[in-house]
């Protein structure tokens, strides 16, 4: 048996990749829900009734994948370059941390309309900065990122612990280490009133669709998509590999910088250790679901919040452990190397 | 002055030192191997988690504390094969699919701990191996309690460091594993098949990663909790290029690691109130770090590292 490249690729074959990736995923875990001793398909529509099934729950599931399109794109952009950025979750806590921070010492008291964007501006400069590092050891040492970004994850995660301990605290807050509360004028507008739904949602689907502008009609994002596939012959070609790099990171570590800042301004309103439930590391995973197509990743991190968000309310009910989410999530993303791949070979005896 | 002499000579200290460098040694050994065979298995972190959480689960439904190692050893070789299935026979990006499986092992061994342990105020917790005393060392001053009186995987995981680095620098197995990792098509010319190599090499590096993680649970602890491995993982794979991929390196790099880690633990209670405590453990990560900035361009990396091999292909 072996594998040989196909000359062409339907456009078919290209949609129905991460469907059948999913259907996989879902078809495998529905194994370890059997084994948990409960109907696998009663539990699947708990999934998707918890998810969808009220306007209380469509809502909080929409609010769920704000964040995760930023940290999926984060990593969608940065991997088409081959910029392993595993960093989203440390650079998510940053960007977090440096606008609650600023709203709450130097924008205090600014109208809306010029301190959240400029909390925007600060939040994805924290992140960007906290992967420029990695990126620099990368071209000046050759020291591979992919390790660094993952480590610095748990750096970001201490100093943010340090901070809402420290400096930072908020005072009446009955010893809880956890940030001071941002300014009220930094809250971020409802998209619909009487939830939690706010207008980051529209933020993040409008980047997608810059983004996917970005790389399929500017000379940047060609040149990222070549120091990608080929380094060497990018370079030949005149692509100025460094420069490229780093403007990539600075979008990147920007993008997961702003998911932290919206998730702040938008939800919590301060920042405490648990304000992500991973979002930085599922957002490898959206990419990956997406094959790294920023529109894609939309759909994506819809599919992941419902998961999530479907998971929590499946679990109360039928005693499900939620981890089944995560696992869920996990198999998707192998199953969908898997399916790529096939688009990409068939099999000969 | 006095106050940091006290801490390096006291005896706990360096008994210390061998506990924490113990999973670290075992899951370094097993991403070297395989490394030198040519694949990056970045599901270290999640293989780890599921040791010990395997380990943990075996011995707490009535296994012997050995059975557990095994079980966590199977456990670690199982996600082996998975990551060899998806990145030597498919020759898919090792670093998204050692992400994957980290993501799916870490995440099922949670599923698994609360599918069969019911949450409880206080975890539950089981009898861990005991510190061997051995005869007469242990009996010495100063060096019997530092340094003779670890548990039984301590001492096994020290030597098969030794074991490691005298089959990969002197023995056929060692050389086939070495060729493959350099230049596979130069040891398939040779008669050796690259591909099955691989698998070996991973499977039995995640194996040694799975036994890593379980040292965590069944000997330096009692209990198994969700994040325990803590970015064990990823400074292995730190320690894997400071020990510029040679067995007895990587139990001096980790032996080294484990003192300053130990040594922060016992200044965090020196300068307590002082320094924030969260300063003192960014340290394990910032030294991976500066670790791999220094020897980065200095290691010799095996030359066939992330790339897939497929025969007949170049």
């Amino acid at each position: 048996m072996r594998f040989e490249r196909r000359e062409h690729r339907s456009t078919l074959l290209v949609i129905a990749t991460p469907i059948l990736a999913v259907i996989a995923a879902l078809a495998i875990a529905g194994l370890l829900i059997a084994a948990a001793g409960a109907p696998v398909f009663e539990a699947y529509w708990k999934i998707l009734t918890s998810a969808f099934g009220s306007r209380l729950s469509a809502t909080e599931t929409l609010t769920r994948a704000s964040p995760l399109i930023l940290t999926g794109l984060a990593a969608a952009v940065a991997f088409r370059a081959r910029l392993w950025n595993i960093g989203g979750e440390g650079q998510f806590y940053l960007g977090a941390i440096a606008a609650a921070a600023a709203s709450a010492h130097l924008f205090a008291g600014l109208p809306s309309l010029l301190q959240i964007p400029l909390l925007f501006v600060v939040g994805a400069f924290a992140g960007m900065v906290l992967l420029l590092i990695p990126l620099w050891l990368r071209l000046r040492f050759s020291v591979d990122e992919v390790v660094t970004t993952l480590l610095l994850n748990f750096v970001a995660l201490l100093f943010v612990s340090m901070l809402i301990d420290g400096v930072l605290k908020d005072p009446a807050a009955f010893g809880w280490p956890q940030s001071e509360a941002v300014d009220a004028a930094a809250r971020l507008p409802k998209m619909l009133a009487r939830s939690r739904l706010h207008i980051g949602l529209g933020i993040a689907v409008v980047i997608a669709f810059l983004i996917y502008f970005v790389q399929t009609r500017t000379v940047f994002g060609v040149q990222s998509r070549a120091a990608g596939l080929n380094p060497s012959g990018a370079v030949f070609a005149g692509v100025p590999l460094g420069r490229t790099l780093v403007i990539v990171a600075m979008i990147s570590g920007g993008l997961a910088g702003l998911a932290g800042t919206i998730e702040v301004l938008g939800v919590k309103g301060y920042v405490t250790t648990d304000l992500s439930p991973g979002y930085g590391y599922s957002g490898i995973v959206v990419a990956m679901l997406a094959n790294l197509n920023p529109l894609g990743v939309v759909l994506a991190a819809l599919f992941t919040a419902t998961m999530f968000v479907g998971a929590d309310g499946m679990s109360r009910s039928m005693g499900i452990p939620t981890y089944i989410a995560d696992v869920t999530v996990a198999l998707s993303l192998l199953s969908m190397l898997v399916a790529v791949f096939f688009t990409q070979y068939r099999i000969r005896r | 002055m006095s106050a940091l002499f006290d801490i390096l000579a006291s005896a706990g200290l360096w008994a210390a030192v061998l506990r924490i460098a113990t999973p670290l040694i075992l899951a370094t050994l097993g991403a070297l191997i395989s490394e030198r065979a040519g694949v990056l298995n970045l599901g270290i972190e999640g293989i780890m988690t599921f040791g010990a959480m395997s380990g943990w689960l075996a011995v707490f439904n009535g296994a012997d504390l050995w059975v557990g190692l095994l079980v966590a050893a199977l456990g670690g070789a199982m996600f082996g094969l998975l990551h060899s299935v998806l990145t030597v026979t498919l020759g898919l990006s090792q670093h998204v699919s050692g992400l994957g499986v980290t993501l799916f092992a870490s995440s099922f061994a949670y599923y698994v701990f609360r599918l069969m342990v019911p949450v409880a105020g206080t975890p539950p917790t089981i009898e861990p191996f005991r510190p061997l005393n051995i005869p007469a060392l242990s009996d010495l001053p100063f060096f019997g309690p530092a340094f003779f009186t670890q548990t039984a995987p301590t001492y096994l995981a020290i030597g098969l460091a030794i074991a490691l680095a005298y089959l990969i620098a002197r023995t056929p197995v060692g050389l086939a594993i070495r060729m493959t990792g350099e230049n596979p098509h130069a040891a398939e010319a040779q008669g050796l098949n690259p591909m099955a190599i691989r698998y070996g090499a991973v499977i039995f590096g995640s194996a040694l990663m799975g036994v890593g993680g379980a040292f965590l649970t069944l000997s330096a602890f009692n209990s198994f909790f969700p994040t325990m491995v803590q970015g064990r993982g990823w400074i292995c794979i730190a320690l894997v290029v400071f020990a510029s991929w040679k067995p007895e390196r990587a139990l001096l790099g980790a032996i080294l690691f484990a003192l300053f880690d130990a040594f922060q633990l016992r200044l965090q209670t020196v300068l307590s109130g002082v320094v924030p405590y969260q300063i003192f453990l960014m340290i394990p990560y910032l030294l991976s770090i500066a670790a791999l900035a220094v020897m980065a361009r200095r290691a010799r990396v095996p030359q066939a590292l992330m790339q897939p091999y497929r025969r007949g292909e170049r």
